[in-house]
């Protein structure tokens, strides 16, 4: 657990490689429950906020298909909408698929891109970034300095607490993204400091509630991560994988899937699909792509949360 | 995916490459070809003498992996159309998945 210091640095220890792909999305966080709010009215929310953070996806650095010949171009147009907020976020969430192959390479362009952005960034890794013979030692070495297990971690900042999340590390045949016993008893200890009124923002690659099972899109473990949830008043559970917006609120618990900023996905479900990629005419692509901004206001008041597409 | 790269693949043995182009996916010793295609294995079920190489081929747009359950055997992360072989030499039953969407499984009977 660390503390996002006044320079910016983390007692964690900085990732200096800082890599986000996929999704942009303000978040604002007011009262526990993020709610999202209409882009005219943006800029003054944000006037009005502690601070705030951003959320990126699914960068799938070397993707390389007809309709996203370069998914470093579109990453990099994602990190530049950063720079357009009305207010500089004290740091960037990438939540997983940096790469798309968990080559070396990949991560250095990711890096270099995400770098653009002047902020510090937390990771955890998607699926494709733990490809490696290692299953998920080179990702682990270049970003999860001062994590525990396979990357897990925790900080606070302004009051808030942060839980990184990794879910898709020894998966098993026929399951959905999975946690651990180990993950979960420190998860179980990580929490067990913090009092119920503490706003509590939750962060993994693959969605931490059954989003559609059937494609993949849920972890074993949920039901009892979520028991841990419980007694707090404001939980806010972020991840990627899916490539699209979708939301839930189950209770104090609100879940959001984030964007890519490389390519979409079909909606779950959609008949005779499968969850790749979906190819979208090139005049569109940037309308299924983005980012979330996510603001932290006063205690009580809910969080505003903005998905803005590269469009 | 084709009976002409099945018959390409399974060309290392004729007997298995006359049951693929026959079209014998089921009965006796299947095709040595796997085709990844559409998050499935295809055939997910394949029964094979040992000794025998089967080579899986990823034709989707997405990369996949081959990973056995009891860990006997792994591929690395395949891109498109990428390849990976692996040799049965040992009689039994070997169920693997994809280590990136373990919600695609496959096995492979070997007699």
């Amino acid at each position: 657990m660390s503390e996002l210091e006044a320079d910016g640095a983390s007692r964690r220890g900085f990732l200096k490689c800082m890599t986000w792909a996929g999704t942009g999305l303000v978040w604002t966080v007011a009262g526990g429950v993020p709610a999202s709010i209409a882009l005219g009215a943006e800029a003054a929310a944000m006037k009005a906020t502690p601070f705030s953070f951003v959320q990126v996806s699914d960068s799938h650095i070397g993707f390389s298909k007809p309709f996203n010949p370069d998914a470093r171009v579109t990453f990099r147009e994602a990190i530049a909408k950063i720079g357009s907020l009305p207010r500089k976020p004290d740091f960037i969430i990438h939540t997983g698929d940096v790469s798309q192959l968990s080559k070396d390479e990949q991560f250095d362009d990711a890096d270099q891109i995400i770098k653009e952005a002047g902020v510090p960034v937390f990771h955890v890794p998607g699926e494709h970034d733990v490809l490696d013979e290692g299953q998920g030692k080179a990702f682990l070495e270049r970003y999860g300095k001062g994590t525990k297990g396979s990357g897990w971690f925790s900080f606070d900042h302004a009051g808030v607490h942060f839980v990184g999340l990794i879910n898709v590390v020894d998966l098993k045949a026929g399951g959905l993204g999975s946690l651990g016993a180990e993950q979960l008893a420190w998860l179980k200890a990580d929490l067990a400091g913090h009092g119920s009124s503490t706003p509590i923002v939750v962060f993994t690659h693959i969605p931490l509630w059954a989003l559609y099972p059937q494609w993949g899109w849920g972890t074993e473990e949920s039901a009892q991560a979520l028991a841990l949830l419980k007694r707090f008043g404001s939980v806010t559970v972020l991840n990627g994988h899916i490539h699209q917006v979708q939301q839930k609120v189950e209770g104090h618990v609100a879940f959001y899937t984030a964007r890519s900023t490389a390519f979409p996905q079909p909606a779950p479900g959609t008949p005779n699909a499968t969850p790749g990629p979906l190819a979208v005419p090139a005049d569109q692509l940037r309308s299924v792509l983005g980012v979330r901004d996510v603001r932290f206001v006063a205690r009580n008041a809910p969080l505003p949360i903005v998905d803005q597409t590269l469009a | 995916m084709t009976r002409l790269r099945l018959a390409a693949i399974a060309g290392v043995g004729a007997f298995v490459g006359l049951a693929a182009l026959s079209g014998a996916l089921a009965a006796g010793p299947g095709p040595l070809g796997v085709t990844i295609d559409n998050f499935s294995y295809s055939p997910p079920n394949l029964t094979v003498a040992a000794g025998t190489t089967v080579t899986w081929t990823n034709d989707d747009d997405i990369p996949h992996t081959v990973r056995a359950v009891d860990g006997s055997f792994h591929s690395k992360a395949m891109d498109t159309s990428d390849s990976y072989s692996f040799t049965f030499t040992k009689p039994g039953v070997y169920s693997y998945f994809c280590s990136i969407h373990p919600k695609m499984v496959g096995k492979v009977v070997v007699k």
